[in-house]
């Protein structure tokens, strides 16, 4: 089926200290998610500048994830909060645009927690593989 | 343009077994700046590294790329093999192909296609590093510890042993804190001053140690390992170096009528005074509110009898400017007030009292020499009824109490109801508790034998209203275990009034960007793994104002914390984490937008000449990190509205890459 | 209905949450009413909160709770009892026939000192 055949692009943005150490435990416990994903570290999720999601988008990803720690776990005190407020602000304007808020989240994921990781990435795939190519903001004149 | 080379371990069959590494090495060949392109099994070996020291001599690498296992694991290794290679060690990036490429995906196929564009993503990045050298410091090699209670006492006294200068700053004219107004300690029942006095008199006596007793810390600057802190010391018109505490003056002046805040107001003191026999220093202090030669001038009994000629009335507040390697908070906590408790009738009769009231009662140094007499007519009380969890566990009165469990209230009510019957066994004793929480060597032993043994009456349920009525107060409460309401005529009531941090520790929190909660406690940098460190570099926490503590757990964080000092103390330099952020002066326009979320403070803003191209010169107020403060979080470069702040080492346009070449 | 039908109900009418309460009985400790009462303000919450209610239906209590909110004063955790017992007597007043006034039992309760107010207060709480 085509539908099937269809391997949409998830660039995923996971903070240093808790989620990326979540995705190593994935990998430690061989917990299977797609290859789809592919994981930018950054020291904490506040990092990820909202250019960042939008240029993703522009290079043709299907999808955005971004990982942190647990509200009130973040290696540097607060930093997930603000992620929270401006992750918010950035998908609901997205929507907006036309970007499924299916394409977009925002999850906390723990160093301890590795099956979580893997299962939310394989959702994730899933809802975004359903939705198809993300032809909105893709800029064709990056396709080579 | 870079010259990278491109290392792609196998790791045995780890990474190999799934991953085509040889069509990686391959692939990543033609990508941009790659100059060396090769496989081997493992890297992170002696031979591997030495493989990767080689290449960068005979190609001349200016960059590493290392396919292997997670940065976690081996970044601190290649980096390592960078520095030994005369690279600088962050030019070496990492393309985590084991956890998160080969381990989680079966085919090879699929698995080789990820490896080539997660090494792609860290060959884009590398093109894009630049070498950074961590910054170092130096560090000042003494400690200041604000509060001079037991916690303060304590870390200053470690610290001190250590052969660091401590120098504590303590508001009130002598040391000791709360601990010097308790009569006995559970759960074994020493005296409070038999054990606390002989370590004030230690840290008075101690060589490395300073006190600046009557002060207080009135502005803070700088950071780890370099503060600058100015302490106000307070006039108290007696010169300290003189008086020698005999107490001439005391006993000689004439206003008589002053309230004895550390008897908590149940007696009077002298205008000037002594606060008890054992204060560290023991000089006397004038109560500029309270002396009559102060206010207007007419009296003087005390100068005239002062043999030393200790007394000025002339004295000023004096500043004085110090320089720390780190700070300890230790400001300690305060029962809570209990005027807007009005079912328990506190302000309306003196016969009821709070738990600290209690103890200066049954001090042999308080009010009425450790005799247990009513504060209202000084008769013996027959019935007393303690009350538990007054304002604590209060979640819908934040106005009146606290939401949180004060902790220390059920031992030491149990500890009162237990030394009352000891030492008057005629009393009656009844205990309102709601819980009874004896966590702790030896507690819930000690709350057993204040029932078992002394026969106290510990009744479950709260009190729900107090009246006093002629001599008597009319105590209403249930008894739920019998499902009944009770009503006791009681002698006197005992509250065990909620605790909190005391009031200095909102300002002083500002003064130091340390963070706190919502009650105004400190936060600690981690609640598990750092819990006497503050999120702020070299500020450290000892005692009660990170949370309510006994004596016990106060004691070992002090002396926790003092190791933590004594660690950054003995270091000659901090070498920081060169991945901070930094502004571009040019760009930045001043805006604070990065000030307000940084969490530690580590942004400041300066005036700035900027030379202009008609040769004018103006000044611009822009952002400046202070790299030994910054954490490296990035919080700022979101916040920046014009893109003048960055952080090095995760800059933005190294990440737009990693997104380009993921996405290619 | 069943109980906790019932009970989830009443929890609703009364906009509180027995699940707050920390069982300090300071309601019943501070309950003016309580020896008339066969179940304590305390009682309610806790019963309610594990869906008995039937009990407390059929219980004279309901009617003995002054609504003087002395317990919903003093709760240190916001359970407010007061309301709990006026949302059950509600439920009560809700079932058909369940009205605890009516008017042919107005001349056996007249009485000289008895101000009007307090019956037309009467009507309003204990009927539908």
């Amino acid at each position: 089926m085509q539908v099937n055949e269809y391997k949409p692009l998830i660039v995923a943005f996971c903070c240093n200290w808790c989620s990326y150490a979540g995705a190593d435990l994935a990998g430690n416990n061989r917990a299977d998610y797609p290859a789809e994903v592919k994981i930018i570290r950054v020291p904490c999720s506040c990092r990820v500048n909202p250019t960042f999601v939008l240029k993703a988008f522009q290079r043709g990803a299907d999808g955005v994830i971004i990982c942190g720690c647990h509200p009130g776990d973040c290696h540097y005190t607060s930093g997930n909060y603000y992620t929270r407020r401006r992750m918010a602000m950035l998908f609901s304007m997205l929507d907006y645009l036309g970007i499924e808020r299916e394409r977009t989240r925002l999850e906390w994921v723990s160093a301890a927690e590795g099956a979580k990781f893997a299962a939310t990435m394989r959702d994730f795939v899933q809802k975004v593989a359903a939705l198809g190519e993300n032809k909105r903001l893709e800029d064709l004149r990056c396709k080579k | 343009m870079q010259r990278i080379g491109v290392f792609v371990c196998w790791c045995g069959s780890n990474i190999a077994g799934t991953v085509d590494v040889k069509q990686v090495a391959k692939a990543l060949e033609s990508e941009p700046g790659v100059v060396f392109s090769t496989d081997y099994q493992y890297m992170c070996s002696k031979s591997g590294q030495d493989m990767i020291k080689d290449a960068v001599r005979d190609h001349r690498l200016t960059g590493i790329v290392v396919c292997s296992c997670s940065p976690r694991m081996h970044e601190a290794t290649f980096r390592k093999t960078a520095s030994a290679a005369g690279l600088n060690p962050y030019m070496v990036e990492i393309a985590n192909v084991r956890e998160q490429c080969s381990w989680v995906h079966k085919d090879i196929i699929i698995g080789t296609q990820k490896a080539i564009i997660l090494g792609r993503a860290a060959v884009a990045k590398v093109n894009l590093n630049a070498p950074l050298t961590p910054g170092e410091s130096p560090v000042t090699k003494r400690a200041l510890v604000i509060g001079g209670g037991i916690a303060g006492i304590q870390t200053a006294l470690d610290i001190a042993d250590a052969g660091f200068e401590v120098d504590i700053v303590e508001k009130k004219p002598t040391i000791g804190g709360k601990m010097a107004q308790l009569d006995k300690t559970f759960p074994t029942l020493d005296c409070a001053a038999c054990i606390l006095t002989p370590k004030m008199v230690d840290a008075a006596q101690h060589e490395k140690i300073r006190i600046f007793s009557y002060s207080e810390v009135s502005s803070v600057g700088g950071f780890v390992g370099n503060f600058t802190v100015s302490i106000r010391k307070k006039a108290r018109y007696v010169n300290e170096d003189i008086c020698t505490g005999c107490g001439a003056c005391v006993d000689k002046c004439p206003m008589k009528k002053v309230p004895n805040e550390f008897n908590l107001g149940m007696d009077n003191r002298r205008a000037i005074y002594i606060p008890f026999a054992q204060a560290v220093p023991k000089v006397a202090t004038i109560d500029p509110n309270a002396c009559n030669m102060l206010k207007n001038g007419k009296c003087g009994v005390c100068a005239k009898v002062c043999t030393a000629g200790a007394i000025d009335y002339t004295q000023k507040d004096e500043y004085i400017e110090e320089k720390y390697g780190a700070i300890v908070v230790a400001t300690g906590f305060d029962p809570i007030s209990l005027d807007k408790f009005d079912e328990y009738a506190y302000n309306n009769s003196k016969d009821v009292i709070t738990s600290l009231e209690f103890e200066r009662l049954t001090n042999a140094a308080g009010p009425t020499q450790g005799k247990l007499l009513r504060p209202s007519d000084g008769k013996h009380p027959e019935k007393i009824v303690f009350v538990q969890c007054v304002g604590s566990r209060c979640s819908s009165c934040s106005e009146k109490g606290k939401e949180y469990c004060s902790k220390i209230c059920c031992m030491y009510t149990a500890k009162h109801a237990m030394l009352t019957r000891d030492k008057y066994p005629d009393t009656e004793v009844y205990v309102f508790y709601i819980d009874v929480r004896t966590p702790g060597k030896s507690f819930d032993e000690f709350y057993r034998r204040a029932v078992e043994d002394y026969g106290v009456k510990y009744i479950k349920g709260s009190v729900g209203k107090i009246v006093p009525e002629g001599e008597k107060l009319v105590v209403q409460g249930s008894d739920l275990l019998n499902n009944r309401q009770v009503v006791i005529d009681a002698d006197l009531v005992v509250l065990a009034a909620a605790i909190e941090p005391d009031k200095s520790a909102r300002p002083l929190a500002t003064m130091l960007t340390a963070s706190m909660d919502t009650n105004d406690f400190f936060t600690e940098a981690h609640p598990k793994l750092r819990p006497v460190e503050s999120p702020t570099a070299g500020v450290f926490l000892s005692g009660a104002c990170q949370g309510p503590k006994d004596i016990p757990e106060t004691v070992s964080q002090a002396s926790a914390a003092a190791a933590k000092v004594i660690g950054l103390l003995s270091k000659d330099k901090l070498v920081g984490n060169p991945c901070v952020a930094s502004s571009d002066e040019l760009m930045c326009n001043g805006c604070s937008s990065c000030e307000r979320v940084c969490p530690y403070g580590a942004i400041t803003y300066e005036d700035k000449e900027f030379r202009m191209p008609d040769r004018t010169v103006r000044v611009r107020r822009v952002a400046k990190v202070n790299p030994a403060v910054c954490q490296g979080c990035g919080c700022c470069t979101v916040a920046c509205p014009s893109g003048a702040m960055d952080l090095r080492g995760f800059k933005n346009d190294q990440i737009m890459a990693e997104v380009d070449a993921i996405c290619k | 209905m069943n109980s906790n039908k019932l009970c989830l109900e009443i929890i609703r009418m009364s906009g509180t949450d027995p699940k707050k309460c920390m069982a300090c009985g300071k309601c019943s400790a501070t309950c003016p009413a309580y020896k008339e009462m066969e179940y304590h303000p305390h009682q309610f919450v806790s019963m309610i909160k594990n869906g008995e209610i039937a009990p407390l239906m059929e219980s004279e209590s309901i009617y003995r709770c002054l609504t003087c909110f002395a317990c919903v004063e003093r709760c240190p955790r916001g359970v407010e009892p007061a309301k709990l017992i006026e949302a059950t007597r509600l439920a009560v007043v809700r079932q058909q026939g369940k009205n605890r006034v009516t008017p042919d039992s107005i001349p056996a309760l007249l009485d000289e000192d008895i101000p009007q107010q307090a019956l037309v207060s009467a009507f309003r709480k204990y009927t539908k």
